[in-house]
């Protein structure tokens, strides 16, 4: 525990800013009704009312006030993104720790797989996926899981790969030892570091992911508050000097720039000197 | 390297089936679908018969991928016109604004990948790193806003609407795409100076770069003769990944500037739920997308003379 | 190189290296530490200075810096560097450069490594005088192509045309050699340039590097941890230790009369103690390897018709270069690698062919130490879930009496007590290897392969390794099958020998019978390529048949005929290519496969 928050004091001043604003969210996220002045879709006033006391960011294009729904905002859209990046590392991480401990025609079999659903764009893929079943929330995640779990695989076999082939792998091997018990002990333990990274650059992903499609109109449907569709139902607003559509942008973008810089120092960590993109 | 290219066009024929049957997935059949609870019986057979349900799949299959190569794409179901009538110019619009960004964004983020490379661990270095971290969290629609809200409204230098058609001079042209394309450049420029700069360290730590400075050899030279070449593969590759990004970062972008390409018909015709339209989007984007990492592997093995002559 | 060297016969009596309080500073995890601590050295134009050392004693860093070089992450904090008049501290980025190349030269560990992957050979070559100036390209390219030739480099006109990885490695440890020549600098700086060969690859660089250095009287500093190999061509030695210089003599004064303790042990332990066998009344077959052929995917057979037997509480060395094919046998016998033909007797039982058919009590008398302890130990378990693991697997040992036989081993394999909560990460290199035999020992196994055990680690070290292996022999009567590629360790620990050829066995049998004449000519060629402690060994060694024939060639797995016998002096023309030597049984087991009688061989030995 010591050890732990002396690590943290030693983390550069972008990943405890990073880490402050990550806590900030998560507080907000949690404590939403709380926290929030209206409920998230409840129509209060006139369209596009200007920031006032009563509506400290004024309301949107039915008359909702923004900063309510930036904060219920912060509760779905993360908590989407967590649900999906959390399926997603499961699947991904057990199939490809597996492939990188067996070898053989299963990992050539899951990694011709992943080969090919990682040469179609995400984007597009999950466009055409949503265009054909549509755009109900179990869809949704599912979608975002296939496509996020095999970029998770990618990542999770090319590192146990390398644990894979130390000597001491093969020692347990020839000792005698079961898969799970490898797996558990002694090839996780030893990539847990890039697995938490990739963990926080696959949120990333998934939580850009779903604001783009919230964009347009394809993700978290009305009247869920959500900053990807508060975006594109106030866009309008831009062209008349007025940043409101920036706010939920701005509020999206600062997320993943905390989690980055977390990761960023979390890989610089682990890696020594390595660097990695 | 024939081995590559089988390869590549074996993932574009899983595609293909994978774009064709996907529509499989449905519970019912996609006319069901997309009538919806209030269909009659007659609509739904009219509409079976335009999608060409009464088929067998495999035949329907072979008709349709026959259809994408001669370009004779069937009829969109929104509004009955041929696709490919749609696509085409739309398709070229996509590829000018995609082309103006990597023109812009390929020689930026080269020069500032290999001198963060160079000076690594200054402060340049260091800033630079913040400043890609940065970009590349940013969703694009936000730089996207950004950049109308200051360069389009505040300013009034760009429209912050790139309608463009065929009928604009090149120049024209070329202003009225500004803004999408730097929005573009942007989120790919931080990408692809990243990598450039890790595989760029990642080849000055190399021996033989040690050995060219031991017998003396001029900094300059080291860099064109021994680094430059056995870049260029990873350099190379670098590029195509971020040139395929682009191709997927257009959609959004082109919908926040409404620039007729062919993401914003793709985004459109999902709302619409026009299968035929989004299949056939999809599948351009895929062969794009394959066909540049497929170009940076082939490049890859041409340069590298391990490959090139064999023991 | 000694300051009392007067009757220095150069007109130019200077030093031509002189350094003077080096201090030198590395990065690691704990900060800026010196790893140069002061060191003075000096070096005549035309002198040999051996630096030899083990890991850590900062020869390669000293090496470098004679050149006013230093690697990423070191600096040079204190001292004079003086090359001929000019203090490379002081002179500036250009004009060092000048220097470098041109009047001081490098060849580096791994040529492979070292040349640009993405040129010719010559062009690497060239490169050197045309960018100093010195040479056209055109005149430059003779140049390289006449020192090929008089290297003796094999088809010296065209051999530059090709690309580093077309070259074997020691060919192209010979190219390096060349390169460092093109520029006819005044002092080499060679930097282990023969550690990663096999011994009769070593023998060919060493007589290029002798021939560039000695015939053409440059200075040259030889940095490596090898006594022997230096002893043949440096006119002083400079025994290093942490940075710190221990002792400094000519070569000669050195291997007599050492000065220091140190160098009285370095020099011990690459001496030879030779295990003396005992007889063991009614011996028993514990692993039989019986004809065996096996291979990897759809490659060649790595192993043709391997046969060993191998006795209980006996070691069974085998021996052979890389690309012989003895990790591969150690790879079947524990089944990681299913054999394609043959199979193994275990106890007199047959031992399934795949890991995964072995049963839990034949995988526990089975147990293997490798050559890398680094990676042989996981670095997130404690030393007490290493040891403890096959503790609780095998024998369903748990808490109290675990934790007394973790400790029982720890003293076993001579480590405190204390030792049992440390992670890998908290070891010495040699400490990690002892804890790799407690974890085999843990298992209570009847056979442990050893696997290139003591390759990895200093010279001091290895033998102590040696030692404990040995004495653990005499306690538990456990049996070692022990893969080595070196002869002095083989000849210390083993009782039988098996010779491996091209993944053929070319000779086995009890050491004395193998390491004796009659000698199989590979296993002589072998035998007379292991460097010597003493000066003027490689002329004599180079001098013999079996140098002349057999080091500039490749070991070649052949499918029919002798492997050996492109290399071997005493070939019989038209035979030997085109039949399979037969397999010719002598005394008390030893067997050999050759052509020749037992009466020519030991004829041939006498010479």
């Amino acid at each position: 525990m010591q050890k732990t928050l002396k690590n943290l004091s030693s983390a550069p001043l972008s990943a405890k800013f990073g880490m402050v604003v990550i806590f900030i969210y998560l507080v907000v996220a949690i404590f939403a009704p709380l926290i929030a002045p209206y409920g998230e879709r409840e129509i209060l006033g006139k369209a596009y009312e200007l920031m006032s006391s009563e509506h400290l960011l004024g309301t949107d294009n039915l008359g909702r006030d923004m900063l309510s729904r930036l904060i219920y905002g912060a509760r779905n859209t993360i908590g989407l993104a967590l649900i999906i990046t959390a399926l997603a590392f499961l699947i991904g991480s057990l199939t490809g720790m597996t492939a990188a401990a067996l070898g053989g025609w299963i990992d050539q079999l899951l990694s011709r797989i992943v080969d090919i659903f990682m040469s179609i764009p995400a984007l597009i893929f999950a466009l055409l996926i949503l265009s054909i079943l549509g755009t109900a929330m179990p869809y949704l995640i599912g979608t975002i899981v296939i496509v996020d779990s095999t970029r998770v695989f990618r990542v999770v076999r090319a590192s146990a790969m390398n644990v894979a082939v130390m000597d001491y792998v093969e020692v347990a091997r020839l000792r005698g030892e079961k898969l799970p018990w490898i797996l558990r002990k002694e090839i996780l333990p030893n990539i847990t570091a890039p697995l938490l990274a990739e963990f926080g650059l696959r949120f990333c992903f998934v939580f850009l992911f779903i604001s783009a499609l919230s964009f347009l109109g394809l993700g978290i449907q009305p009247p869920t508050a959500d900053w990807g569709s508060m975006v594109r139902d106030n866009a309008t607003l831009i062209s008349y000097n007025d940043i409101t559509p920036l706010i939920p942008a701005g509020a999206i973008a600062l997320l993943t720039v905390a989690v980055n810089f977390v990761v960023d120092w979390m890989l610089h960590k682990s890696s020594g000197l390595k660097d990695v993109s | 390297m024939a081995q590559r290219i089988a390869l590549g066009l074996l993932t574009l024929f899983v595609i293909s089936l994978l774009i064709a049957f996907g529509v499989e997935l449905l519970p019912g059949d996609l006319a069901q679908e997309i009538l919806g609870q209030g269909a009659t019986p007659e609509g739904l057979r009219v509409l079976r018969l335009q999608l060409g349900l009464d088929t067998p799949p495999h035949i329907r299959y072979l008709d349709w991928l026959g259809g994408m190569v001669t370009g004779d794409m069937g009829l969109s179901l929104a509004n009955k016109r041929p696709i490919a009538e749609l696509i085409g110019p739309r398709l070229s619009n996509t590829l000018f604004l995609g082309g103006f960004a990597a023109m812009i964004a390929i020689p930026i983020a080269l020069t500032l990948g290999i001198l963060a490379a160079l000076y690594r661990n200054s402060l340049y270095d260091r800033g630079v790193n913040i400043f890609t971290l940065t970009s590349i969290s940013f969703p694009e629609f936000f730089i996207a806003y950004i950049l109308i809200l200051f360069f389009a409204i505040k300013l009034g230098w760009f429209p912050g609407i790139s309608n463009i058609s065929s009928e604009l001079s090149f120049l024209d042209k070329l202003y009225r795409t500004l803004l999408p394309a730097a929005s573009l450049t942007l989120v790919v420029v931080a990408h692809m100076m990243r990598m450039t700069r890790a595989s760029i360290i990642n080849l000055l730590s190399s021996p033989y770069i040690e050995m060219a400075h031991l017998k003396g050899i001029k900094p300059l030279r080291i860099i064109t003769r021994h680094a430059l070449p056995n870049a260029l593969a990873p350099i190379i590759n670098v590029i195509a990944i971020n040139l395929a990004y682009l191709v997927v970062g257009v959609v959004i972008v082109e919908v926040v500037f409404v620039y007729p390409g062919l993401g914003q018909l793709l985004v459109d015709s999902v709302s619409k739920r026009d299968v035929p339209v989004v299949q056939a989007c999809s599948m351009i984007f895929a062969s794009v997308y394959i066909f540049l990492n497929l170009s940076a592997d082939v490049i890859s093995i041409v340069t590298n003379p391990r490959l090139l002559y064999p023991r | 190189m000694l300051v009392d060297d007067t009757n220095n016969s150069n007109s130019d009596s200077s030093p031509l290296l002189k350094m003077k309080g080096l201090r030198i500073e590395g990065l690691s995890d704990k900060g800026w530490q010196e790893i140069v601590c002061g060191i003075d050295l000096q070096l005549n134009r035309g002198e040999i200075l051996g630096l030899i050392g083990e890991s850590g004693a900062g020869k390669s860093t000293i090496g470098l810096a004679a050149m006013g070089f230093a690697r990423d992450g070191c600096r040079i904090i204190d001292g004079e560097i003086d090359f001929d008049g000019i203090e490379l501290r002081k002179a500036p980025e250009w004009q060092k450069r000048k220097l470098r190349g041109t009047r001081i030269s490098y060849v580096a560990q791994s040529a492979a490594a070292a040349f640009n992957p993405a040129h010719r050979l010559i062009d690497q070559f060239t490169e050197g005088p045309v960018d100093h100036d010195l040479l056209s390209e055109v005149k430059a390219k003779e140049k390289g192509r006449a020192l090929y030739r008089s290297l003796d480099l094999p088809d010296p006109d065209y051999i530059g045309e090709r690309w580093p990885h077309q070259v074997s490695g020691g060919q192209l440890q010979r190219m390096m050699v060349a390169m460092s020549m093109s520029c006819e600098p005044d002092l080499i700086i060679f930097d282990e340039p023969t550690t990663a060969l096999d011994v009769t690859t070593q023998i060919e660089v060493l007589k290029t590097i002798k021939e560039i250095v000695i015939d053409k009287n440059v200075a040259a500093i030889y940095i490596t941890h090898d006594l022997a190999v230096v002893s043949q061509l440096a006119d002083h030695l400079m025994v290093l230790r942490y940075g710190n210089l221990i002792e400094v003599n000519s070569t000669g004064q050195i291997l007599k009369s050492p000065k220091q303790e140190y160098t009285r042990n370095l020099l011990d332990a690459r001496s030879r103690n030779e295990k003396i066998t005992a007889q063991i009344p009614n011996p028993k077959t514990l692993l039989s390897v019986e004809s065996v052929t096996a291979g990897y995917g759809k490659g060649p057979d790595i192993l043709q018709d391997v046969s060993i037997l191998v006795e209980r509480g006996r070691t069974v060395a085998v021996v052979g270069e890389s690309g012989s094919g003895k990790s591969t046998l150690a790879r079947v016998v524990t089944g990681l690698l299913p054999a394609r033909f043959g199979g193994i007797h275990f106890q007199g039982e047959p031992l399934p062919d795949e890991l995964n058919n072995r049963e839990k009590q034949q995988l526990q008398k089975v147990q293997m130490i490798y050559q890398l302890p680094d990676i042989a130990l996981n670095p997130r378990q404690r030393v007490r879930d290493i040891i403890g693991r096959p503790l609780s697997f095998y024998l369903g040992l748990q808490g109290k009496e675990k934790e007394q036989r973790i400790n029982e081993l720890l003293q076993q394999i001579e480590l405190p007590q204390d030792y049992i909560d440390r992670l890998p990460g908290e070891l010495s290199g040699g400490e990690k290897q002892r804890i790799c035999i407690a974890r085999a020992l843990a298992a209570e196994p009847e056979l442990i392969i050893c696997d290139e055990v003591t390759s990895a680690l200093d010279s001091i070290v290895a033998k102590a390794i040696l030692n404990l292996l040995q004495r653990l022999q005499n306690e538990l009567g456990v049996t070692y099958l022990f893969i080595s590629h070196d002869l002095d360790t083989v000849a210390n620990i083993a009782d039988q020998v098996v010779v491996l050829y091209a993944g053929r066995v070319a000779e086995q049998g009890s050491k004395s019978a193998v390491f004796q004449p009659p000698f199989h000519p590979y296993t002589r060629l072998l035998l007379s390529s292991v460097p010597e402690m003493r000066q003027g060994w490689l002329e004599e060694t180079l001098s013999t048949r079996e140098a002349k024939a057999g080091i500039a060639r490749e070991v070649k797995i052949t499918e029919q005929g002798c492997p050996f016998a492109e290399r071997c002096p005493i070939s019989i023309e038209h035979v030997c290519v085109g039949s399979r030597p037969p397999l010719q049984t002598t005394t008390s087991g030893h067997v050999y496969a050759c052509q020749h009688a037992k009466k020519v061989l030991l004829r041939e030995s006498q010479h």
